[in-house]
C-alpha cells in the first residue's frame, strides 16, 4: 500500500517563542525552523513499514510557505520516495489543510496516512481527525503502536487512563504520539540524495479547494509571567513553608 | 444559544473535566448534554442532576460505547441540527470526536479555550502555552474544547434537567474497541489533584521512582506525575506525564522533583497555584518559575522530607 504522511514546518522545539510587541502574533524572523517533533515520528513509522514490506511508496506532503521545501527535504532524506507541496504564503488552518490533505488521499488513494497528533505551533490537535471525517475513514488517534494486518489495521492509543486498542479498517488515518517510535537521522548519502527525488509543486487552487479563515486572531499575547520565588535552605524551612499553606498538618 | 456538552465518564461516573465543559457552555448560553453509551440511565441521571442543565440527550446503544469517534461523531452532527455550538472538554476523548465533529459540520474547531470572550470571541494558548490568543469565529456553528483547569467545575447537584432519549445513529462498522490496559491508582486523578507530586529524569529509575516519589505523595494525599523523560525512560507509565503533549495540570500545590523545567513540561504545570522545586542544580530553569526552591540531592531530601511531614 501506498503511505502519505503530512509534515509541517514550524519553529524549533528548542526555541523560545517570542510575542511580538504589537500583539499580532509570534516573531518568526530569523528563527530556527524544523520539521514538527509528531511529524518525524511518523515520517519514520511510514519507513519502518516500508522497511517491514508493508508499505510500498511514501508520499510526504507539505502545505506551507516555498520554505517547506527543506521540511520536504528532510522526509526525502529519511526515506520517503516523493513528496507534494502545496503552496500556501498565508497560513491555513487545520481545516483547510485537511481539505487539501483529502484531494490528495483522493488523488493517491493511500492505505494509510500517518500524521502527527498535533503541530507545536498552533496545537490544535485537530488535522488527522478533520481528514478521517472528510475522507469518511476511521482514524486511530495518539497512536503509541501501529499494526497492519491485511485490511485493517490495530493501533494502541494513548488515552487518559493509560492505553486502548481499536482495530480500524484500512483505509485509515493514523496520528502519532511521542512514544510510537525514535525517528532516525538522515545520513549524508542519504541527504545528497533526496535532492534528486522527485517533488510536486501544487496551489490550494489547483486542488479547488477554498482556504479562507474561519477564525480570526485578535490578538496575541504572553501569558501571565511568574516570577522566581524563594529559596530555603533545608527540610526544615520547606516542612515549615508547607505547614503555613496548610498542606501539611 | 444552545451549546451541547459532551458528558465524559466512567465507571466512576462523571468526569471533573465535563464539569468544567459545562461552566464554559453556560457563559455561551443554554446548556444540553449527550450522554452517549450502553446501559447509561445512571450516568444520564446524575448528568441532569448538574447544576444549570437543561436537557440531557441520552444515545443508549453498544455502538457507542468507549466513545468510537466514528460512531460518535454522526451522532452528534444529527443533534447539532438544533444546537449553535458542541463543547467538550480538552481530554483524549474530547481531542478525538470534537474535530471529526468540526469538520462534518464544515466548521473550525477552536481547540482547548481558556476563557470565553464573549460568543465569538475565545483565547487559546498557542506555542506550548507561550502565547496566548484571542480569536473570533465567522462560523456559524462553534465546535470547541475546554482546558478544564481553566473553568471552575459546575455543581454536581442542584440542577433539574430534563432526559430524553434520541435515536441511534448504530455502528458505521470501521472501526472496534479491542481492548484496554488502564493505570490502577488509589491516588487522586491528575487532572484534579489539588497537590502534586512529579518526578523527573534525576530519579534515575523506576524503583527510585516508586520508592521516594511515592510515600511523599501518599504521605501529602497528592497525585502523582512525571516529566517527559522520566516517562520516555520507563520509570512510569505515560499517562503519568505533564506537559504540552501530555496532561495539563493547575493544581494548588505542584512539587517538581529531579526536573529540570523544559519549555515542553512547564506548558503543562505553570499555572499551578505554588510550584516547589527540588533540584542539585541552582541553574535549573525550573527555579525561574518555582516560588519556594530547594537546591540539594533528591536522594536525601526527599525522604527526609516524607519522614518529616
Amino acid at each position: 500500500m501506498k503511505i502519505l504522511v503530512p509534515v509541517k514546518r514550524v519553529i524549533d522545539y528548542n526555541v523560545k517563542p517570542r510575542v511580538k510587541a504589537d500583539g499580532t502574533g509570534v516573531d518568526l524572523a530569523n528563527v530556527k525552523m524544523s520539521m514538527n517533533p509528531f511529524d518525524e515520528i511518523a515520517v519514520e513509522e511510514a519507513i519502518r513499514l516500508k522497511e517491514k514490506g508493508v508499505a510500498t511508496e511514501i508520499i510526504a506532503v507539505s502545505i506551507g510557505e516555498q520554505k517547506s521545501q527543506e521540511t520536504l527535504r528532510t522526509a526525502l532524506a529519511m526515506g520517503a520516495d516523493r513528496a507534494i507541496l502545496i503552496v500556501s504564503e498565508t497560513e491555513v488552518e487545520p481545516l483547510g489543510v485537511a481539505k487539501l490533505l483529502a484531494k490528495v488521499v483522493e488523488e493517491e488513494a493511500p492505505g494509510l496516512v500517518i500524521l502527527g497528533k498535533q503541530a507545536i505551533d498552533d496545537d490544535s490537535n485537530q488535522v488527522g481527525q478533520m481528514l478521517a471525517a472528510l475522507t469518511g475513514r476511521p482514524q486511530g488517534t495518539f497512536a503509541s503502536a501501529v499494526v497492519v494486518d491485511g485490511d485493517s489495521v490495530t493501533v494502541t492509543r494513548e488515552v487518559d487512563g493509560g492505553l486502548e486498542t481499536v482495530k480500524l479498517a484500512t483505509p485509515a488515518i493514523v496520528t502519532t504520539d511521542l512514544r510510537l517510535n525514535e525517528p532516525r537521522y538522515a545520513s549524508l548519502p542519504n541527504i545528497m540524495k533526496a535532492k534528486s527525488k522527485p517533488m510536486a509543486q501544487k496551489t490550494p487552487a489547483d486542488y479547488g479547494v477554498d482556504v479562507a479563515k474561519r477564525l480570526t486572531t485578535l490578538k496575541v499575547v504572553e501569558p501571565p509571567k511568574r516570577t522566581a520565588g524563594i529559596k530555603v535552605a533545608d527540610v526544615d524551612a520547606l516542612v515549615a513553608k508547607l505547614k503555613d499553606m496548610g498542606v501539611a498538618a | 444559544m444552545k451549546t451541547l456538552v459532551w458528558v465524559e465518564y466512567d465507571a466512576a461516573g462523571i468526569k471533573d473535566a465535563t464539569l468544567s465543559a459545562i461552566t464554559a457552555a453556560s457563559q455561551l448560553g443554554e446548556v444540553h448534554l449527550i450522554v452517549a453509551g450502553k446501559g447509561i440511565d445512571g450516568v444520564a441521571a446524575d448528568a441532569a442532576r448538574i447544576a444549570g442543565v437543561g436537557k440531557v440527550h441520552v444515545a443508549d446503544d453498544a455502538a457507542f460505547d468507549h466513545a468510537l469517534a466514528e460512531n460518535v461523531a454522526p451522532l452528534i452532527v444529527e443533534l447539532m441540527g438544533h444546537h449553535d455550538a458542541f463543547v467538550a472538554p480538552a481530554t483524549a476523548n474530547g481531542k478525538n470526536i470534537a474535530p471529526r465533529v468540526a469538520a462534518l459540520l464544515d466548521v473550525m474547531q477552536i481547540s482547548e479555550i481558556l476563557s470565553v470572550e464573549s460568543a465569538d470571541t475565545f483565547t487559546r494558548p498557542t506555542y506550548a502555552g507561550n502565547a496566548i490568543a484571542t480569536v473570533q469565529s465567522s462560523d456559524a456553528k462553534k465546535v470547541i474544547t475546554v482546558r478544564g483547569t481553566s473553568f471552575a467545575k459546575a455543581e454536581r447537584s442542584g440542577g433539574s434537567g430534563t432526559v430524553e432519549a434520541v435515536a441511534s445513529t448504530g455502528d458505521k462498522g470501521l472501526s472496534s474497541f479491542v481492548g484496554a490496559e488502564l493505570s490502577k491508582s488509589d491516588r487522586p486523578e491528575l487532572a484534579s489533584a489539588k497537590i502534586i507530586v512529579s518526578g523527573g529524569r534525576a530519579l534515575q529509575n523506576s524503583e527510585n521512582f516508586h520508592s521516594l516519589i511515592e510515600p511523599l505523595a501518599d504521605k501529602l494525599g497528592a497525585g502523582v506525575g512525571a516529566s517527559r523523560a522520566a516517562v520516555d525512560a520507563g520509570y512510569v507509565p505515560n499517562d503519568y506525564q505533564v506537559g504540552q503533549t501530555g496532561k495539563i495540570v493547575a493544581p494548588e500545590v505542584y512539587i517538581a522533583v529531579g526536573i529540570s523545567g523544559a519549555i515542553q513540561h512547564l506548558a503543562g504545570m505553570k499555572d499551578s497555584k505554588t510550584i516547589i522545586a527540588i533540584n542539585k542544580d541552582e541553574d535549573a530553569p525550573i527555579f525561574q518559575v518555582a516560588d519556594i526552591g530547594l537546591v540539594g540531592d533528591l536522594f536525601k531530601i526527599v525522604p527526609e522530607l516524607t519522614e518529616k511531614l
